[in-house]
């Protein structure tokens, strides 16, 4: 039983990591940028944990600035996707752009 | 607005689309106008004058920061009110309302319109009314279509609920928050219509606003991760929702901390753990989405086993940690006002303030009939087509208007929240059913008059279309009805047509005969108008009360009572600015805002024990009374009485809640001692304790002299205690007809007669009265 899970496993891990290099580039571009904002934010909350929250005001700021830029990057991925029938046009950078301006301003 | 599909495109649909947007404009532009003039009824009546008790309290805020600066109001600590303690303004108080009033009066004073901060902060409420008009029209749109739209703006442009809090004068935080509110949800379902990052981040900074302006913001980050939920549990994930929902938590979150209310509440308090909850469940869906999407069914399937096997325990200990958590605090990190909506009971058991304001009660069914009349019919009607095609926004506004039930059925303040949800149900049904008929009544006309078969299937497609969508081309129709049915036009024409000969060859299974449909407009109109003539009559008569000003009818004319403003006038014209005034805390704001003088309570609320203590002083003995007011260095005291006028709103009808409050902090205090086999009195059959108690002797204090036998009105009995002296305080001011009564404190005997030989007594006795209560004022 434990054999055949650990083979069932394998095969599941060799198909994800060939159906993800399936992907296009640009679109692993903005994964990788994903997965950098959220390493930042557990990197500040592995910090919190050591050091203490006291100023609880920058912790917030620091951890949910990481968290929403990962979210927004994800939003881009999920329109520049050409698989995804429901977004047809390509153009959304600048409104990306637009749009990180205002959640700096925001933070 | 796709055009209708039996018309080829080119110059005459396009020129119908133009002349339904424009009419569509004119009938908005006629709304927002309507909106605003049918709550100037109580300027016209009274005068242009704040009402009630809180909104003074955001005018002299207003006041300030108009005076002062935005960095002098971030940051005041005022020393006026709850005396000694003061209370931090800026971390507080929800700016949005003074922001909003402070800057529209700095915009028109600087393009040199010099309106004051008073005119500016009495009609700001009736200017966010039209534009919260718009917003439905906006939000209805995305949910059916412009007719709907326009329908429901006219609605909720009268309906009662929304005028009672924001007439020309009720300068209070609800004017602006619902704008704020109604805005929000169509930004939200625009996005998730549109799936635009754009409208997202419109989205976090119009909940920002709500945020800023109103307690009440915790209902739409709780309703709109219900409907996430929702969504997801329905089958309806789709990517639009992920951008419609997660950049709204995480930027909206960062906002809401801004706001120095909320501060860290917006992560800490339970009232936003579902927005995490469901932030974290809806990522774990779209991964889920996007691992089934580049896996085949198989691998798929041996995922799912290895994830769930996994995650389960990992869940569970999350889980079991935050449980811990949560219930370790003592409310489990709810505050209380949220806590008593959940559980009604909470607030009479453990707040005893909570439980005495009136805004918190439940409603009684009148006041629905009163507060949404017609709507309460039309709005299972809307639900219901809500559902015939459902759509992510239609479930949205379903899911709004349940939830919107249930807590206006806890808390009749919350009436108010529910309004503009009944005003949406209600345009989509007035709509669809509109539709309906004229498209049947179309049907019946264009069938008699042409009888080729190819026409009929023409004509077969526009019933089916009638029902179940909303188009540009029906929507000019419905407009039209509209704009008629003011001019009562439409009426002249069905009339005409009733006297040509109707009989109907063929029928369709969602067309009805000619007859029945001019017959149900007709009534559908006439509903309109008696909820027309309902608004307008509660605007006038029930909603437009300034309460400052009292009117009464009388064979001898119109009576008014002006004697809270005068006085707050003889207080700020005749004490020192530094004197302390003591009422019970309903008045606190109407004597810092108008009196200019420190209170001790005000209407916040904040501190229990201090107002507990005011309830105590009012409920003592005079001797004892003085002490605790001396303490607090308290110069006047004001009590409110209506005996001689009738008005029973004063402090004598509010006495029980002082004892109650006061018991629930000093337990000498115990409100079985003022009842008289369990009623309460202030006749010759009053207990002792109530005939010596502060609050009944300043406020009968020489009321025999009024009609030689101290009848009160509203009492409708001879008071008991009739013939006594002040020993303690002595009467400054007696407004006109006696409804507010000012008393000073006497300054302290230089000499005491039989103290040293009082003193000696007590130093024998008083070992042998441990076992009672001490009263801690004596």
């Amino acid at each position: 039983m434990v054999k055949s899970t650990s083979k069932d496993a394998q095969d599941l891990f060799r198909s994800l990591h060939s159906a993800y290099s399936a992907t296009p580039t640009n679109l692993k571009i903005i994964d990788m940028y994903v997965v950098f904002a959220v390493f930042t934010a557990l990197i500040q909350v592995a910090y919190m944990a050591l050091v203490g929250s006291f100023p609880f005001n920058s912790f917030l700021s620091g951890v949910l600035s990481c968290v929403g830029t990962a979210v927004l990057a994800v939003c881009l991925r999920i329109q520049v996707n050409k698989e995804n029938k429901e977004f047809k046009c390509k153009t959304i950078v600048t409104n990306l752009g637009g749009i990180v301006a205002m959640f700096v301003i925001a933070v | 607005m796709a055009a209708v599909e039996s018309l080829p495109p080119g110059t005459p649909s396009a020129m119908r689309n133009a002349f339904g947007t424009v009419l569509s404009a004119l009938i908005l532009v006629l709304i927002g106008v309507l909106a605003f003039s049918i709550r100037l009824f109580s300027v016209i009546k009274y005068e242009s004058v704040i009402h009630e008790f809180d909104p003074y309290f955001n005018y002299r805020v207003t006041q300030f920061l108009s005076k002062n600066g935005i960095y002098e109001f971030w940051n005041w600590f005022d020393d006026r009110t709850w005396y000694p303690l003061g209370r931090v303004i800026g971390g507080t108080v929800y700016p949005g309302l003074t922001l909003t009033a402070g800057t529209i009066w700095w915009v028109l004073n600087s393009i040199n319109i010099p309106l004051s901060v008073e005119t500016v902060c009495v009609f700001t409420a009736p200017v966010f009314s039209a534009f919260a008009s718009w917003a439905t029209y906006l939000l209805t749109k995305e949910v059916k279509g412009s007719g709907a739209g326009l329908a429901a703006a006219a609605l909720l442009a009268m309906v009662p609920s929304y005028i009672s809090r924001s007439v020309a004068g009720s300068y209070d935080n609800e004017a602006v928050a619902i704008f704020a509110l109604i805005f929000t949800f169509y930004l939200y379902i625009k996005t998730l219509n549109t799936g635009s990052l754009f409208y997202a981040t419109l989205n976090a900074i119009a909940y920002f606003y709500m945020v800023c302006s109103w307690g009440g913001y915790t209902f739409i980050i709780n309703l709109i991760p219900m409907h996430v939920l929702l969504c997801i549990v329905t089958g309806r994930y789709s990517p639009r929702l992920y951008i419609a929902y997660a950049p709204l938590v995480v930027l909206g979150t960062l906002l809401a901390a801004l706001v120095p209310v909320v501060g860290f509440n917006a992560v800490l308090t339970s009232e936003h753990f579902a927005s995490f909850l469901v932030f974290i469940i809806i990522h774990v869906v779209a991964l889920v989405y996007y691992i089934k999407g580049i896996l085949t069914p198989k691998m798929f399937k041996v995922a799912v086993t290895l994830v769930v096997s996994i995650g389960l325990v990992v869940c569970l200990i999350v889980v079991a940690v935050l449980v811990a958590l949560v219930a370790s605090s003592p409310t489990g990190g709810w505050s209380g006002r949220s806590l008593s909506l959940l559980d009604p009971t909470y607030a009479s058991k453990y707040i005893p303030i909570i439980a005495s304001v009136s805004e918190h009660q439940p409603p009684t069914w009148p006041s629905y009939f009163m507060d949404i009349n017609v709507l309460a019919f039309l709005v299972p009607a809307g639900i219901i087509a809500c559902f015939s095609p459902l759509s992510d926004a239609s479930s949205f506004v379903v899911l709004y208007i349940v939830m919107s039930v249930y807590f206006s059925g806890v808390m009749v303040r919350l009436m108010l929240v529910l309004a503009p949800a009944a005003c949406i149900m209600s345009g989509i049904a007035l709509s669809q059913a509109f539709d309906v008929f004229t498209g049947s009544i179309k049907y019946q006309l264009s069938s008699k008059s042409k009888d080729n078969a190819e026409d009929n299937t023409s004509t077969k497609n526009a019933p089916k279309d009638d029902a179940s969508s909303g188009k540009t081309d029906k929507g000019e129709e419905v407009s039209k009805e509209r704009s008629s049915k003011k001019g009562k036009k439409k009426e002249r024409e069905p009339a005409e047509k009733l006297s040509v000969k109707s009989k109907i060859v063929k029928k369709k299974a969602l067309v009805l005969p000619l007859e029945a449909s001019i017959v149900a407009l007709l009534l559908l109109i006439m509903l309109g108008a008696f909820y027309v003539i309902h608004c307008v009559w509660a605007a006038a008569e029930a909603y437009s009360a300034p309460s400052i000003v009292l009117t009464s009818q009388s064979h001898d004319g119109l009576h008014v009572f002006d004697d809270f403003r005068e006085s707050y006038a003889w207080l700020s014209h005749n004490t020192d600015v530094d004197d302390k005034v003591a009422s019970w805390w309903d008045y606190g704001y109407q004597t810092t805002a108008m009196a200019n003088r420190t209170v001790i309570v005000d209407n916040n609320t904040w501190n229990n024990t201090h107002i507990a203590t005011v309830g105590t002083a009012m409920s003592s003995p005079e001797k004892a009374a003085w002490e605790i007011f001396n303490s607090l260095d308290v110069k006047y005291v004001l009590v409110v009485f209506g005996g001689v006028i009738g008005y029973p709103s004063d402090d004598i009808n509010k006495f029980l809640w002082m004892v109650r409050i006061g018991g629930g902090e000093f337990p000498h205090i115990k409100e079985a001692d003022y009842l008289r086999d369990g009623q309460y009195r202030i006749d010759s059959e009053a207990t002792p304790t109530m005939l010596n108690c502060l609050m009944y002797k300043l406020c009968y204090y020489r009321f025999v002299e009024t009609d030689g036998k101290g009848y009160d009105r509203v009492r409708r009995t001879e008071i008991g205690k009739k013939y006594f002296k002040l020993t303690h305080f002595e009467e400054v001011f007696t407004s006109h007809h006696w409804m507010v009564r000012i008393y000073k404190l006497k300054p302290q005997k230089n000499r005491i007669r039989g103290r040293v030989k009082k003193l000696k007594q007590k130093t024998s006795s008083g070992v042998s009265s441990k076992s009672v209560k001490k009263n801690p004022w004596m």
